[in-house]
């Protein structure tokens, strides 16, 4: 039943019928110390069989098109579906990135409207669509800010991240050359402000800071981290994967941040196609403009747009060609047809039913299952399995895996690092009430089960596809190709 | 698992097992308890110098990446060999079959700044 | 407006009731008053659904893609045909809508899906162990310096000039971050290289002999990066046979759309030894509870979700979409259709090399073999030459010069197996023309 696309071949078999050879042959084109002697062992099977094969491999899957996925900092919010009939029309999906901008004006003026739109969410000026996705828009920044010191011939060396910061955000501090220092987290949640000003000094080249952060805490102190920051003449980084709390509300630029990365995966409904494709454009202020990646899309002055590679101080390019056009199309139809008042109440309702979830749970398992920090939160909120584990002997692992046999996915486990048997939930604001307080109830009759017999939920998931994974046996002697 | 009594104790979780000029090392069994079902050990190399206190090598489990720390220092002698084809032995005899490394001393003196059993034991309430 | 959400006003009554506010902005208060926006976002309102469409396929109408010109573009992308069925099974909402698989028992189709993908990458390239995948290529060939400056800590790149130039740039980019030279190779290797960088096929599409720069690379103790085209690796030797260390490429001539440059996917394999280290998501094999065979996320000690500021690599995606696209196509296009493509660019490719190097006023820029994309001289100005071509509804090729300089007079052109004989021969006459009027343009 689950054999691979290799095991499922048979020698001979083929679904690909290669065009007639209408020109001469050349037999001196390729000599043959260049010749590869033996084909790649590719699959020998045909149509049917092939689409058979991962139309079964499809139904292994959950997946967010058939039940809740409330995936703390994923945003696991509806995937519309104009957007994969606009990204598929020719003009978008068949032009080449080398084409001659004159003739791909279209392409160039979306993304230019994009950016404009993307500028104005995040309070400023200046926008990339460069980077691949957030892990890459961290990278662009942190090297951004390294070329903004150089260029002042001041030789930074540390960057400072919270301990509840995602991990991407310390290795791109190690892949940028810089060394990483810690802040501590204050009781409410927000960066611990001593502990910033102690180590906030003129060797700092940057804080990077998510807000709300990934406990769904928003930092009340950010105005005041801020001027710290700036008074060492540091860069402010955001970590732009929560902004789905305060589209419309608030805006980072006008917090004080130089450098906004976006993931148009979480917030701008990419979908996330089992891991990607991505993208993390970034947004930055105008002292970091003259470093932005290569090239940046503009308008000249006859009114056209243009790729300009004309940009000195540029730090280069992290990838190929213009960035995932592909996602930026999907992207825009959903600013499209948003609009301002139509993001500022996804926001809203995104913030609102992750506060209307918290108070259920809080309801029906706050006992064994209470949240994290006692504060109202934004779009996500964290809650913690330790009672749970003390008292029923069932941990944030068992749960989650017991709610897997209820038909939903299970939130973000055993992060943030920073609360014990942690389960970190984003409900989104496309999910209905209805689908809330089934949420609930589920949690509460898991609880419920686990207290008369916590082993149900310690052997779980029973009604999946596979049930557990010896996942040290993978790690020990890892396979990672089908041998032959 | 019972602590034994014939090694030394650092607080992050190493102990040391004093022999004339030698010393071998591991993790104790706190530590294996906290990391999980040990899956991978990178040897350092024959003749690596350690320093007290400071990593040495890394230990992995599948959701986890630990330092080890050197309780003492001096140069690796010998390292376990056997750890490649089975981890999970730090994990069943972190202080017999799941030792580490073992080292000659550079600085014997340091052996009375770890902590013996009882004091390792009360450090972990 | 269309905004995917349902709560009703009854439904926010309720649910602010129970939430203990008295109303939206209560929600909002932690917000400190000096940073709320106090005004409406200066965007459009919403649109319905059919003027959005209207609004992007306007937009759509205003580029040349491949279905209106006969493009020999290529530089790293390239006009294949993308079978149908392709479509049929990446639109599925199985695979289209999950997240990254951290829960497996639930998530078996993409694990499974990502074990296809990298034993296909493993035989393509003739190495053992692959990802499932990264960002593009010049991302992974960026990754691969990554890799060979934490295992090796030597201070410089030799990189090939040949290589394609945003891979080039990538490597640099990132570099600068972590202070490891990238200088171009010339004729030796000392042992202070961390790793060389070359092309094969180069950028310029020729095939160019390997085994003295794997030999002195390895005598260096330095690591062999080798930049492929996986459409060439039915008929080209792998990068393994030639004793590449690490091997990657552009995976979009694999079932994936132009797009514009992406999304699409970079291809990431290397030796055995390079396993621990290597970035991205890899998938392993092996069984459940009840013995069943499985997949799961392995080795995700690696990164950045456990060991943070000692990550193998900053990535969390992968292109897993675009990944699935890339079996799903290799295996329509199987064993023998891949050699078969294989051939055929390489004759056409051939053919057209005869016939544009036949034309008055175009020289050949490159000896050596080649097999997809070849590089010729024109003696008038290439972006005008392009622009008369364009008018004829024929794009004959990249301008070299917008990379080297040293080729202003430069013309990159490719071949898929979507170029037939008729259109080779279209090109060949339009582009004739078109030199020979510039050429006189500029006598004039």
């Amino acid at each position: 039943m689950t054999e691979t696309i290799f095991e499922r071949s048979v020698q001979a078999r083929r679904a690909f019928v290669a065009p007639e050879l209408d020109v001469p042959r050349d037999d001196d084109a390729l000599p043959e110390r260049f010749r590869r002697a033996e084909a790649p062992r590719l699959p020998e099977i045909a149509e049917p069989e092939i689409v058979r094969h991962y139309n079964r491999l499809s139904r292994r899957n959950f997946d967010l098109d058939t039940g809740f996925y409330p995936l703390g900092s994923c945003t696991m919010k509806h995937n519309p579906k104009l957007h994969e009939r606009v990204a598929a029309l020719p003009g978008h999906a068949r032009l080449h990135p080398l084409q001659a901008p004159a003739r791909a004006q279209g392409a160039l003026r979306l993304m230019a409207e994009l950016q404009a739109a993307l500028a104005e969410i995040a309070g400023l000026p200046h926008v990339s669509l460069q980077p691949s996705a957030g892990s890459q828009g961290e990278l662009a920044g942190v090297l951004l800010t390294r070329a903004y010191h150089d260029d002042r011939g001041d030789h930074r060396t540390k960057v400072l991240t919270p301990d509840t910061a995602h991990g991407t955000n310390p290795a791109t501090v190690t892949m940028a050359g810089y060394e990483l220092v810690k802040l501590g987290t204050a009781d409410d949640g927000g960066v611990d402000l001593d502990d910033l000003r102690a180590k906030a000094d003129d060797d700092v080249a940057c804080l990077m800071l998510t807000n709300p952060n990934t406990l769904g805490l928003f930092d009340t102190n950010i105005v005041e981290i801020a001027h710290v920051v700036h008074d060492v003449g540091a860069t402010l980084y955001y970590d732009g994967a929560n902004i789905n709390a305060m589209m419309g509300r608030a805006r980072p630029g006008d917090m004080g941040f130089d450098i906004v990365h976006y993931n148009l995966h979480k917030t701008f409904t990419q979908p996330h196609g089992g891991g990607g494709p991505g993208a993390g454009p970034i947004a930055v202020s105008e002292r970091l403009e003259p470093y932005l990646p290569r090239p940046q899309v503009v308008r000249r002055d006859d009114g056209s747009f243009d790729l300009d590679f004309d940009r000195p101080k540029s730090i280069g390019r992290l990838r190929g060609f213009q960035g995932n056009f592909g996602v930026f199309v999907r992207a825009y139809a959903y600013i499209l047809s948003l609009g301002a008042d139509g993001l500022k109440e996804a926001s809203e309702t995104a913030v609102l039913n992750a506060n209307y979830l918290q108070a259920r749970l809080r309801e029906l398992a706050g006992d064994l299952l209470p949240s994290a920090y006692e504060r109202r939160c934004m779009h996500e909120f964290v809650l913690t399995g330790a009672p749970m584990k003390r008292e029923i002997g069932l941990k944030t692992t068992d749960l989650a895996k017991r709610l897997l046999d209820h038909g939903f996915h299970p939130p973000t486990v055993y992060f943030p690092l920073l609360v014990d048997e942690a389960l970190l939930v984003e409900p989104t604001e496309t999910e209905t009430r209805e689908t809330l307080d089934a949420f609930a109830e589920a949690i509460a009759e898991i609880l419920r089960e686990g207290r008369e017999d916590p082993e149900v939920a310690r052997t779980a998931p029973h009604t999946t596809p596979v049930r557990r994974l010896d996942e040290a046996g993978a790690a020990k002697r890892p396979v990672v190709r089908q041998p032959m | 698992m019972a602590n034994p009594d014939d090694v030394k104790y650092h607080p992050e979780h190493d102990w040391a097992r004093i022999e004339g000029e030698e010393a071998t090392f591991g993790i104790t069994d706190y530590a294996q308890d906290q990391l999980g079902e040990v899956v991978y050990f990178e040897p350092p190399d024959i003749g690596k110098a350690v320093r007290k206190d400071e990593p040495y090598t890394e230990v992995e489990s599948v959701k986890a990446v630990s330092d080890v720390i050197a309780p003492l220092s001096g140069e690796v002698v010998a390292v376990n060999e056997t750890l490649g084809e089975s981890p999970e032995r730090i994990n069943e005899d972190p202080y017999g079959e799941g030792w580490l490394v073992r080292v000659h001393l550079s600085d014997p003196g340091e052996v009375d700044e770890l902590m013996d059993r009882q004091a390792y034991e009360d450090s972990l309430t | 407006m269309s905004r995917y959400t349902s709560a009703t006003d009854a439904d926010r009554v309720a649910m602010l009731a129970a939430a203990g506010a008295e109303s939206i902005d209560e929600l909002f208060e932690s917000i400190p008053a000096e940073v709320r926006l106090g005004r409406e976002l200066e965007l459009p309102g919403g649109k319905s659904e059919q003027d959005v469409y209207a609004y992007l396929r306007d937009l759509a109408a205003q580029n040349v893609s491949a279905e209106d010109e006969v493009s020999f573009v290529g530089a790293g992308m390239y006009d294949h045909y993308v079978p149908a069925l392709i479509d049929s099974i990446t639109s599925r909402s199985e695979f289209l809508t999950p997240y990254t698989p951290y829960q497996p028992e639930v998530s078996q189709g993409t694990l499974q899906v990502m074990f296809e993908y990298q034993t296909a990458i493993s035989e393509l390239t003739g190495l053992p162990v692959s990802n499932a995948t990264l960002y593009d290529a010049p991302s992974a060939v960026a990754s691969a310096g990554w890799l060979a400056r934490l295992h090796n800590r030597r201070g410089r790149f030799l990189v090939s000039r040949g290589l394609h130039p945003h891979s080039r740039e990538a490597l640099a980019t990132t570099a600068a971050g972590y202070g490891t030279a990238v200088e171009e190779l010339g004729d030796e290797i000392h042992d202070d290289v961390s790793a060389v960088f070359v092309g094969h096929p180069t950028f310029f599409g020729v095939v160019e002999d390997l085994e003295a720069l794997a030999a002195a690379t390895h005598d260096a103790g330095a690591l062999l990066v080798v930049q492929c085209d996986p459409m060439t690796l039915g008929i080209l030797k792998s990068p393994g046979e030639l004793g590449a260390d690490i091997a990657v490429g552009e995976g979009q001539p694999l079932g994936n759309r132009l797009d514009y440059g992406g999304p699409s996917f970079g291809f990431f394999a290397a030796q055995e030894q390079y396993l621990r280290r290597m970035p991205g998501r890899i998938a392993g094999e092996t069984r459940d509870v009840d013995g069943k065979r499985g997949f799961v996320l392995t080795l995700q000690t690696r990164e950045q979700h456990i060991r943070r500021e000692k990550a193998t690599h900053n990535i969390t995606t992968a292109q897993t979409l675009n990944a699935l696209a890339g079996i799903v196509y290799l295996s329509w296009l199987g064993r023998r259709g891949l050699v078969e493509i294989g051939e055929l660019m390489l004759h056409r490719t051939a053919y057209a090399r005869k016939a544009l190097s036949a034309l008055d006023g175009v020289e050949l820029l490159h000896e050596g073999p080649v097999v997809r994309e070849f590089a010729v001289r024109l003696a008038a100005p290439v972006e005008k030459v392009i622009e008369r071509c364009a008018a004829e509804g024929v794009n004959p090729g990249y301008p070299l010069g917008r990379d080297y300089p040293e080729h202003e007079d430069g013309l990159l052109t490719a071949i898929t197996e979507r170029r037939t004989r008729a259109d080779i021969d279209r090109l060949a006459a339009v582009l004739g023309a078109a030199v020979a009027a510039e050429r006189e343009a500029v006598a004039a």
